[in-house]
């Protein structure tokens, strides 16, 4: 009874979801589900060539391998970020904390040279590498710092929220308890932040597989050996091989729902630990 | 929610109060440790790449800095720009609005996963989004014989661009607002209408004030990534100079002709975009902050 009076209390309801779910449809859900139904023109022995060919594969191992270290950096030197922002004052540090979101902000393919000028052999990094025989651009490195860049705020911003609702009782009562600095942070405040250093990790990593525009001026695009998938997708559309594009693309798409997948579980862990979303 | 961007957070932060503490507080080795890491990674990785964009613009000079901006490709690419955000920033604000009204004012079934749904695009691959319009719009697509009869372009037209930066920025606006709709509740629209409010009323007069700047947070992040976005827009695009191209697309086609002081002028313009856009962010973060405090203070 109480249901069906908020329904007719405020009005609007069939106008804003009718429109919602129309234009959701429009935009996305119909346009993606050609890119199943295309695929399913193809026969079982075509698609599979298409998405199991060497170079296709190898962009595979890039893309996944790049895009998990890249991960495991981000996490690392993102934990680190984010401690030093909550738990310290040094002075910039609310313009490093802004300035954070930049790969946000910044367009992709603005990052992508960016980092190309400063890698090559004679730019700020390359040249300073280059003596020790130390290449990263136009090589798997290169793939490997353009999706460090994109990838940097996810985990910073995950964990920061965290370690600054952290109540200073639980370090309290473990340093009361004897426990030194580190014990304390191995034992109390690790597990509290784990929940949301793996979901910044997984957001990292969903979206470094996809990334495109800042990886593909830096990469070198070599084929078998620095060429991405997404890459392989448009290499594949600009043959007019597009049915090769589509099997391609299918098999992203099912690896991004099974990422997204793994984030809503992550969050939703991340919901009961902290009684809130990250 | 999925984190795949910025959340509007208006929680106050007191760094303060960790290190007052003797149990928080590290020893300063720790603390120099850390923060010299931490900010090497941040410098290198991410301020570097800032710094070169204007460097590299300006080292040819001021000159041919300006000369890059007002060449007549360079300025088709702005206004196309320009025109691809007008249209796909109001949409997907017209979109959020209904989405998150919908969503935080009434009790439907599958709401949670309508929920995910809308924030499937930020999960696809770029590439991805601008192929799925090719395979509709595009000549062997869907609707590629009937459009040909018609003369009418999608692909590698201006309409396909607008599509795939619809497509890409989709979310932004409806994922801040739906969170905080829904624990803002909806006693106080309740109250307005049974006092004989209009609707329309009702959501000009209680509810924006109450959203306003979660609203215009959405609506900054979505029109910076509505004029960078490059993956999408580039397989839709089809790089016809002086009529398909965008910003980001003209800096590709310049850096790939090796007349790179050019490409990194127009490029500087888009990194001068995502400065304001954070600029304007941190402040609408801090005046909502401030909003909640005083309310909090009342």
């Amino acid at each position: 009874m109480a249901r069906s009076i908020h329904k007719r209390v405020l009005p609007g309801f069939g106008l804003s979801l009718g429109f919602t779910i129309v234009y959701l449809s429009l935009i996305v859900l119909i346009p993606l589900s050609a890119v199943f139904l295309k695929t399913s023109t193809m026969t079982p022995n075509d698609f599979w060539e298409a998405v199991t060919s060497p170079r296709v594969v190898a962009s595979y191992k890039l893309t996944f391998g790049a895009s998990f270290l890249a991960a495991c950096i981000n996490a690392v030197f993102g934990l680190l970020l984010a401690w030093g922002l909550t738990r310290y004052t040094f002075p910039g540090r609310k313009i490093v904390d802004a300035l954070i979101d930049l790969p946000f902000a910044l367009p992709t393919a603005v990052a992508g040279i960016a980092l190309t000028a400063i890698y090559a052999k004679n730019g700020w990094i390359g040249s300073l590498l280059e003596p020790h025989g130390v290449k990263i651009a136009f090589r798997p490195a290169g793939v490997l710092v353009a999706l460090i860049f994109i990838g940097m705020p996810f985990v910073v911003r995950t964990v920061q929220p965290v370690l600054e609702d952290l109540e200073v009782e639980f370090e309290e009562a473990a340093a009361s308890l004897g426990a030194n600095r580190w014990q304390s942070f191995q034992r109390v405040v690790f597990p509290t932040l784990l929940p949301a250093l793996l979901t910044g990790f997984a957001l990292a990593f969903a979206r470094a597989v996809g990334e495109y525009g800042s990886v593909i001026f830096i990469a070198g695009n070599i084929p078998m050996v620095s060429e991405i998938t997404p890459l392989i997708i448009i290499t594949k559309l600009e043959q007019f091989d597009y049915r090769g594009a589509t099997a391609v693309a299918a098999v992203m798409l099912v690896i991004s729902f099974a990422m997204l997948l793994v984030i809503n579980m992550l969050q939703a862990w991340n919901a009961r630990r902290y009684g809130r979303n990250v | 929610m999925t984190g795949f961007a910025a959340t509007f957070d208006t929680r106050a932060h007191a760094v303060g109060k960790f290190e007052a503490n003797a149990a928080t507080r590290d020893a300063s080795w720790v603390k120099f440790l850390v923060l010299g890491i931490g900010l090497s990674y941040f410098l290198i990785f991410l301020l570097l790449p800032l710094i070169a964009v204007f460097a590299e613009a300006l080292r040819k000079g001021a000159e041919a800095y300006f000369a890059a901006l007002v060449e007549p490709d360079a300025l088709s690419a702005i206004r196309l720009t320009l025109l691809a955000a007008a249209i796909s920033v109001p949409l997907n604000l017209i979109f959020g609005l209904a989405a998150a009204w919908a969503i935080a004012k009434f009790e439907f079934p599958g709401k949670n996963f309508l929920i995910t749904l809308i924030d499937l695009p930020f999960s696809v691959s770029p590439v991805v989004a601008g192929l799925i319009y090719v395979l509709v719009f595009g000549r062997q697509g869907w609707l590629g014989s009937w459009l040909g009869e018609h003369d009418i372009r999608i692909i590698f037209a201006v309409p396909g661009i607008v599509l795939a930066t619809i497509f890409v920025t989709f979310p932004f606006i409806a994922r801040e607002l739906i969170p905080l709709m829904q624990a803002q509740g909806r006693e106080e629209e309740e109250a307005a209408v049974s006092l004989g409010a209009a609707g329309f009323q009702t959501f000009w007069r209680v509810t924006l004030p109450n959203i306003k700047w979660a609203l215009l947070y959405g609506v900054i992040l979505c029109n910076a990534r509505a004029m960078g976005e490059f993956g999408a827009v580039s397989v839709v695009s089809g790089h016809i100079r002086g009529e398909t191209n965008t910003m980001p697309l003209h800096v590709e086609i310049l850096y790939n002709e090796y007349q790179f002081s050019a490409a990194f002028a127009v490029a500087s313009l888009l990194a001068l975009l995502a400065l304001v856009t954070l600029v304007l962010k941190t402040y609408v973060e801090w005046r909502a902050r401030r909003s909640v405090q005083e309310g909090r203070e009342q």
